[in-house]
C-alpha cells in the first residue's frame, strides 16, 4: 500500500512540508487582538499542502510538524491536539481528488467544496478529537476543553477560509490550465 | 526576532552513546504511561528519575532553559484556566470536599482541587526531561534509522528526517523573506490594523511556499535519480548494534512501566485518591 501512495514527491512534501509548517507555527501567527488567539498561518498552508499532495501527506504533515513544533517550543508535545492537526490535514486532503489545483481550475464550486471539507475537518478536530482527548488523557475540566475547542476551531476555520483560500487562488494562477492554449488564425 | 530552537548537542555521555532506538522506545513508553497514570506516587518517582537522567546526559540546564520557562509559563496559565472553567473538578474526582479558602463566588479553594491540579501539573511534567533530552541528545540521521528499526515504513522515517534536515534552511529563507519584506516597510505587529497585518503577513509566507514547492521539486528529483524507494527495506549508514547500556536502559524501563502500571490499576482506577 505504501509503495503505492508514498510516492517519493510526497514523501518529500511531507518532509519540506512539516518544516514549513514548524517554522510558521513558530514565526507566522498574527496576534488578533483577542487573548490567547492568534491566526495561525501554519493551519492555512497545512490546507494548501493537503490539497495538493492529499490525505496522507495531510494527516503526516499535521503531526509531524505540530508535534516537532511542539518540542523544539516547549519541550514536549500536548499530545491531544498535535492528534487534533493532523486530522484537520486528513479531512481536507481527502477534498484533493475533487479538486484538480494542478490544473489551474479553482473557480467558485472548487471554492465552496474546499471550504466545506475545512470547515469539517476543523469542527472534527478542534471540537470532537481535541476536547476528547484532553478528557481522556489529561482528565481536564469538560467545559474547559470545549470553550478552548471552540475558540480554536472558529479562529482555524477563519485563517483556513480567508488565508488558505487566497494561496489556492494564488497557487491556480501559477499553473498552466489544460486546454488554455488556442490556435492563431 | 528570537531564533531559539531545541536542536541536536553533541556531547560524551552515558545517555549520549545510548542507541537512537532505545531512547526513541524509552520516549514513546515513558509518554504514554504518563499519559495513562494519575498516580501521584508514580508521577513523583518518574519525574524524580527523569530528573536524574537528565542530571547523567551532563546536558547543561542552560541549553534547555528557554523551552522549560515557556512551558511553566504554559502550565500557570492552563492551571488558571481549569480553575476559572472549574473549580471544583477535584471534588468531583476525588469524591470529597474539604475546603480551604473561600474566595469569591462559586470560587472556593478546595484541598481536592489542587491536588488534582498539581497531578495534572505533574503529567505535564513527567514526560519534559525525557522529551528534551530525547532531542538534544539523539542526532537526527539516527533518529529516522532507529524508526525503520522499530517497524515504521523508512519511507515516512525519511520524511521525519528531510524534515528535521531542512527546518534551519526554511528558517532562514523565512527570516531572509521577512527581513526584505519588512525594509519595503511590510509591518506584523499590533499597530497594523488586522486586515493589513494578515495581507502582509501573506506577503512573507507567499514566497516561502513557492521557494518551498521548488525544494520539493529538486529533492524528490534528485532522490528519484538514485533510486530511493525501488527497495522494500533498506539499510542506514548511521545504524549500531544495541549494547549493554541498552539493554540495561529496555530492561529498566520494562521494571517501571510494569510497577507504573500495576500500582496505578491494581485498585481499580487510575486515580491516587489520598481524602
Amino acid at each position: 500500500m505504501f509503495q503505492k501512495m508514498l510516492t517519493v514527491k510526497t514523501i518529500v512534501a511531507i518532509g519540506i512540508g512539516t518544516a514549513v509548517f514548524v517554522i510558521l507555527g513558530r514565526f507566522g501567527s498574527i496576534p488578533t487582538g483577542v487573548p490567547n488567539t492568534n491566526i495561525e498561518t501554519a493551519y492555512a498552508f497545512l490546507a494548501l499542502m493537503s490539497v495538493l499532495f492529499g490525505p496522507i501527506a495531510g494527516v503526516l504533515i499535521g503531526w509531524f510538524g505540530h508535534g516537532i513544533k511542539d518540542a523544539i517550543m516547549y519541550g514536549s508535545p500536548w499530545f491531544s491536539w498535535v492528534i487534533a492537526s493532523g486530522i484537520v490535514g486528513l479531512v481536507i486532503g481527502l477534498a484533493a481528488n475533487q479538486i484538480k489545483i494542478s490544473e489551474g481550475e479553482f473557480g467558485k464550486a472548487e471554492i465552496i467544496k474546499f471550504n466545506i471539507y475545512q470547515v469539517i475537518g476543523n469542527v472534527l478536530a478542534w471540537l470532537l478529537v481535541a476536547p476528547v482527548l484532553d478528557i481522556l488523557i489529561y482528565a481536564e475540566p469538560v467545559n474547559k476543553v470545549w470553550t478552548q475547542g471552540i475558540v480554536a476551531g472558529i479562529a482555524n476555520i477563519v485563517t483556513v477560509g480567508v488565508i488558505g483560500t487566497i494561496l489556492l487562488l494564488a497557487y491556480a494562477k501559477t499553473r498552466t490550465k489544460t486546454g488554455s492554449l488556442s490556435k492563431d488564425a | 526576532m528570537s531564533s531559539f530552537l531545541l536542536a541536536y548537542m553533541p556531547i560524551d555521555s552515558p545517555i549520549h552513546r545510548l542507541n537512537a532506538v532505545t531512547k526513541l522506545i524509552f520516549f514513546v513508553v515513558w509518554s504514554l504511561v504518563a499519559m495513562i497514570t494519575f498516580d501521584t506516587r508514580i508521577l513523583a518517582v518518574m519525574l524524580t528519575i527523569g530528573c536524574v537522567i537528565f542530571a547523567i546526559s551532563r546536558v547543561p540546564f542552560r541549553n534547555v532553559a528557554i523551552p522549560v520557562y515557556l512551558i511553566l509559563i504554559f502550565l500557570f496559565l492552563n492551571n488558571v484556566a481549569i480553575f476559572l472553567f472549574s473549580p471544583q473538578e477535584g471534588v468531583e474526582i476525588y469524591g470529597s470536599r474539604t475546603e480551604w479558602l473561600h474566595l469569591v463566588g462559586r470560587y472556593t479553594l478546595t484541598w481536592e482541587q489542587m491536588f488534582y491540579q498539581m497531578n495534572v501539573t505533574l503529567k505535564y511534567l513527567t514526560v519534559l526531561p525525557m522529551a528534551l533530552l530525547f532531542l538534544v541528545t539523539t542526532h537526527p540521521s539516527e533518529f529516522a534509522s532507529s524508526l525503520a528499526r522499530i517497524g515504521v515504513n523508512y519511507r515516512i522515517g525519511y520524511a521525519l528526517a528531510i524534515a528535521l534536515r531542512y527546518i534551519p534552511d526554511i528558517q532562514r529563507d523565512y527570516r531572509h523573506i521577512a527581513f526584505a519584506q519588512q525594509t519595503r516597510g511590510l509591518d506584523l505587529s499590533r499597530k497594523e490594523k488586522l486586515g493589513t497585518r494578515i495581507k502582509n503577513a501573506i506577503s512573507i509566507v507567499w514566497p516561502l511556499i513557492l521557494s518551498s514547492l521548488d525544494r520539493i521539486e529538486k529533492i524528490s528529483a534528485a532522490m528519484e535519480l538514485r533510486g530511493f524507494g525501488s527497495q522494500k527495506k533498506r539499510t542506514f549508514y548511521n545504524s549500531r548494534p544495541l549494547a549493554t547500556g541498552d539493554y540495561i536502559a529496555l530492561a529498566l524501563l520494562a521494571v517501571l512501566t510494569f510497577v507504573a502500571l500495576y500500582v496505578t490499576f491494581h485498585d481499580g482506577s487510575r486515580f491516587y485518591n489520598p481524602f
